[in-house]
């Protein structure tokens, strides 16, 4: 998900819309001839970060007569796409990379002069609501000398520029979540040496969801406060775990994300350590759950001896391996399982949650008999992951652009083959372009070409709600999943959709109101993502395919314990809500405020206006 | 010694020096290396060639007030026969605003940072209309430049002597409480300087016709007491110069034709690059077309953390910066992000008292992409028409740029 960020370095990537523009969906009658112009506009000095940009530019090539629209900054990467695209004209090719770029190819010049104002007004009004109406700093130095007690930082600024923040939010005592990816390994462990040394907590690189004393951070769903804590290093299984605790009855205490890293042999798992001893000192928390991809094996040791000796029952998730249950110790083989145990730890019985009838012989009772495959695009990468682990036993080795086992790569990613499950959050998806949990419009086309095609027998979808996800996900993908279906059933197909969707009552979007309209649209709506995988696998297996069961990974539980590091100072910041500077996406700021956090948005601007060359020197005089 | 404790180090300097007004004197008799056919100005070095109008103007008035030429025609032929040199006053422990054409017979302020024992100097402040400063050498200029070397530094000199040296960091803190910045506003700082030394000023015993003109001098000329203002903050600057490992910026100042600034640890290097014009509210009559590039060492403000960086203190001349207060505290904010100290004795009182932002760090000048603020004066781009407006300029990044290009260059 942290794709998102370093989309602000790059720009529009246009080869699905320079597909509409040679004909696509509404092609051009044979001999009629377009004029098309392109004008752009330079802003001076005019930093807005990808999300700002990247809606304005979503928002701008929905207008009427406009064929396509850019809003980037001046980098020379930018400008490559803005070529690409068509869109580049002299002016353009002279921005800095300090500069913003506004550039529009529409049906004549008034057009594309109008888009051009439309773009400024709608940037200048998120300038105007983002500030406070006062000093907004440029430093985390002087964020921090505006917002006293300030604890923590959250970064989302691009790659390259990320470590240098961090490093300057730690050096001002101060905890951090790094949203941003792209960081490098060597940065990581540095910065994660950094904060241990110091007793701060280290979240990301590469972090996208943490909740701290009842406050969502980054990707966020809204859950009741609780005595469940949460040390994950897979986002969307963070959110998935923390949304099935809040409907299951019970709350979450925190939610510490680590980055994906964390785990490998070279970081060492030293940010999920410092979460767990944190959480194992934490008064109100009573239960651990503790997710995360399967770790490299001496840190699952080094984890699960730490966890062993928590004092806490600890639940364990490690996606696709297998722990055994051993005192204190509880393994889950699904984010669901994770999330059932640690309800039925704190309240003694088993959560409920809603089931929606489906009946998966039923379903592949009414295929057509070219239906065989079944086809998932996922917005979540651990929710993906899940699913790819789960599939095997219905259908066996699943064709992937982030697959298992790397004979089953997809060729391109833009095509499916037999049983194809998508991460649509990967990066050939998202350069220069939001994530598709804020922008589905990519999975939106791709879910109607699969529904084209008479092999596939079923579609597998997640919904992500939450902060920071599209304000209303059902209300795009509702009219899309009944168009897919209907145009099945025009071809004489019966087109199942599974849908999952991870969030609650208390998200902004409404958990209820979202799965309602799922179900309105025909969409079969589960409970959570095992349970939505588990059923699309079964209407798979009964049209025909077989499941090639492969043991789970076990992991051993060592008996030493692992020495835990000190966790006082992380304690204070988990004591109450987080007083959090935010560096980079102005939309975490935002919901932040509506969270009620005191929040202090630093106005940032890429260091020495993005030059390379002088970004060097300083780093060798700081050195 | 890392560059942040040589800067520590530094800042600890510009914060410890106390600078006395102790008196006037001659240049010749108090600047080192002072003689005749030296001409001290503003900002970094130049030749004549590339001097601007305002400048050429001083040095030629400046030629004549010497009695080195007797008219306009004469003073170039002096200046193209190569029998006249020039400096800037930045290389003689002075400085002076706009043109800051110094010559051998003018008075100058002499301060003493008591502190290390050092001095800095100044020229005299001429008021308001048709001023060397700004170019013009017409008779009533050279009068006026008479009337200060014959009549008004005798008297202020046995006035000084007699007040045993003016607290000239006591008057800043003050003058910033009661709404002055030290750079484009500097009249509650001249009613202070007045006031302190009235009782003085009548003992010197002195015709009651020239005392008269010294205390309408100080009462029309708000700005007669920027020259010492600058002079200390030159003290206070030079203390900070020269400090192996420091990236702190000792010195700003603009020729008309080039900005100019220095850094601590590099003490013989200029770095420059051409000056801005700056934006700002002018004189009826006059308009942004007519306005010489920014000129003058009175950024010496700025550079020792009052002016622009004190903008907060100054609501009066809110118009500068867009026209409400709150745009002046933010103006001072923004320094904060560039500077590695505050000075507790210059508390704003806007800021609940905080110290102004000083020491500015070439290393965060180019890493935020903010450069230091700098109020001014406007001149015209013609010699001797004079001052035309005021406003706001930046010095070029390219400066600060280059200056980090020659430090790194140093540890290689």
């Amino acid at each position: 998900m942290a794709d998102l960020v370093d989309a602000v370095a790059n720009g529009n990537s246009l080869s699905e819309t320079a597909g509409r523009i040679n004909g696509g969906e509404k092609p051009a009658r044979p001999g009629t001839w377009v004029l098309m112009v392109i004008r752009s506009v330079v802003k001076p000095s005019a930093y807005f970060d990808s999300v700002t940009l990247m809606l304005v530019q979503r928002e701008v090539r929905q207008l009427p007569d406009v064929e396509e629209a850019g809003a980037v900054m001046g980098t020379d990467a930018n400008k490559e796409l803005l070529r690409d695209a068509g869109l580049l004209t002299s002016e353009a090719q002279a921005a800095r990379p300090d500069d913003l770029i506004l550039a529009v190819r529409a049906g004549s010049g008034e057009v594309a002069f109008a888009a051009l104002r439309t773009a400024e007004t709608l940037l200048v009004q998120r300038r105007e609501t983002a500030a406070t109406g006062t000093y907004r700093p440029k430093t985390v130095a002087s964020a921090v000398r505006m917002l006293p007690g300030a604890n923590l930082a959250l970064i989302s600024v691009p790659g390259r520029f990320a470590a240098g923040v961090a490093r300057d939010a730690l050096a001002a005592g101060l905890h951090v979540m790094l949203f941003s990816d792209n960081v490098t390994l060597d940065a990581e462990i540095e910065l994660k040496q950094t904060a241990t040394a110091r007793g701060l907590l280290m979240m990301g690189p590469d972090c996208g969801t943490a909740i701290i004393g009842g406050t969502g951070l980054g990707f966020a769903n809204r859950v009741r406060r609780g005595t469940i804590g949460i040390v994950g290093a897979a986002g969307t299984g963070i959110q998935e775990v923390a949304s099935l605790v809040h409907r299951g009855g019970a709350g979450i205490s925190h939610a510490i994300g680590t980055g994906g890293r964390d785990v490998s042999r070279a970081v060492g798992g030293l940010t999920a350590l410092v979460g767990l001893t944190a959480l194992a000192a934490d008064p109100g928390t009573e239960v651990v759950v503790l997710i995360s991809k399967p770790p490299a094996s001496e840190v699952a040791g080094r984890l699960l001896g730490a966890a062993r000796h928590l004092r806490k029952p600890v639940v364990i998730n490690f996606v696709g391996a297998s722990v055994a249950n051993d005192g204190p110790l509880h393994g889950a083989h699904t984010l669901e399982e994770a999330a059932s145990q640690a309800v039925t730890l704190v309240t003694g019985a088993p959560p409920h949650w809603p089931e929606w009838e489906a009946l998966p012989a039923q379903e592949a009772g009414r295929l057509a008999p070219t239906q065989k495959f079944m086809r998932g695009l996922y917005s979540g990468g651990t929710l993906c992951y899940e699913a790819l682990i789960l599939l095997q036993r219905y259908v066996g080795p699943v064709y992937s652009n982030t697959p298992l086992d790397p004979d089953y790569a997809l060729e391109s990613a833009t095509r499916s083959r037999a049983h194809t499950v998508i991460d649509m959050g990967s990066d050939e998806f998202t350069v220069g372009r939001l994530h598709p949990m804020l922008d589905p419009e990519l999975r939106h086309r791709r879910l109607l070409r699969e529904a084209d095609d008479p092999e596939v027998a079923v579609i597998l979808l997640d919904v992500v709600l939450g902060h920071g996800a599209h304000p209303d996900p059902a209300r795009d993908l509702a009219p899309v999943i009944r168009q897919a279906r209907e145009r099945a059933r025009r071809d004489g197909r019966w087109l199942p959709v599974v849908v999952s969707v991870c969030g609650t009552d208390e998200d902004p979007q409404g958990y209820e109101a979202q799965v309602a309209a799922l179900l309105d649209a025909g969409a079969t709506v589960q409970a959570s993502n095992a349970r939505a995988v588990r059923l699309a696998g079964l209407i798979a297996e009964a049209a025909g395919s077989k499941g090639s069961p492969r043991p789970p990974l076990a992991i051993p539980v060592p008996s030493q314990p692992q020495s835990l590091p000190d966790a006082t100072h992380v304690l204070q910041l988990l004591s109450g809500p987080p007083r959090v500077i935010n560096v980079g996406l102005e939309l975490f700021a935002e919901s932040l405020i509506t969270q009620g956090a005191e929040t202090l948005m630093v106005d940032w601007h890429p260091p020495a206006g993005g030059k390379q060359k002088f970004i060097d020197l300083l780093d060798k005089l700081d050195a | 010694m890392t560059i942040d404790e040589a800067n520590q180090l530094a800042v600890k300097r510009i914060l410890d020096s106390q600078p006395i007004l102790v008196g006037i004197a001659p240049a010749a008799e108090m600047i080192p290396g002072m003689r005749r056919n030296l001409i001290l100005h503003a900002g970094p070095p130049i030749t004549w060639d590339r001097m601007s109008g305002p400048l050429r103007g001083a040095v030629i008035g400046g030629l004549i007030f010497e009695g080195l030429a007797t008219d306009e025609s004469g003073a170039v032929r002096l200046v193209e026969q190569k029998h006249v040199q020039f400096a800037p006053c930045h290389h003689h422990g002075a400085v002076g605003p706009m043109a800051g054409v110094t010559t051998a017979s003018m008075p100058v302020y002499v301060i003493e940072n008591r502190a290390f024992g050092t001095r800095a100097y100044s020229n005299l402040n001429e008021g308001y209309g048709k001023v060397l400063r700004y170019g013009a050498y017409g008779e009533e200029v050279l009068a006026r430049l008479r009337w200060l070397r014959d009549v008004y530094a005798p008297i202020m000199g046995k006035a000084l002597e007699r007040s045993g040296g003016l607290d000239m960091k006591s008057l800043i803190a003050q003058q910033i409480q009661m709404g002055d910045e030290g750079h484009n506003r500097n009249k509650a700082g001249t009613a202070l300087f007045a006031r302190l030394l009235a009782p003085h000023l009548a003992r010197t015993g002195t015709r009651t016709d020239d005392l008269a003109a010294v205390l309408t001098y100080l009462a029309e000329n708000d700005l007669a007491v920027l020259n010492p203002v600058m002079a200390a903050c030159k003290a206070s600057m030079d203390a900070a110069h020269g400090i192996a490992g420091s990236t702190v910026v000792t010195c700003m100042a603009r020729n008309g034709t080039e900005f100019g600034i220095r850094v601590s640890g590099l003490p013989d290097a200029w770095f420059t690059a051409p000056a801005e014009i700056p934006v700002g509210l002018f004189f009826p009559g006059f308009t942004q077309d007519d306005a010489n590039p920014d000129i003058g060492d009175s950024t010496i403000t700025e550079t020792a953390g009052i002016g622009a960086f004190a903008m907060a203190a100054a609501p009066a001349i809110v118009k500068f910066v867009g026209g409400t207060p709150s745009m002046a505290v933010e103006s001072t904010l923004e320094m904060y992000e560039i500077t590695v100290a505050e000075n507790p004795a210059f508390g704003i009182p806007q800021l609940d008292f905080r110290g102004t932002p000083t020491g500015i760090d070439i290393r965060k000048v180019v890493r935020t992409g903010i450069t230091p603020r700098v109020n001014t004066g406007i001149a015209h781009r013609k010699a001797g028409v004079g001052q035309i407006g005021a406003g706001l300029v930046r010095p070029p990044m390219a400066c600060f740029e280059r200056a980090v290009e020659a430090f790194a260059a140093t540890l290689a």
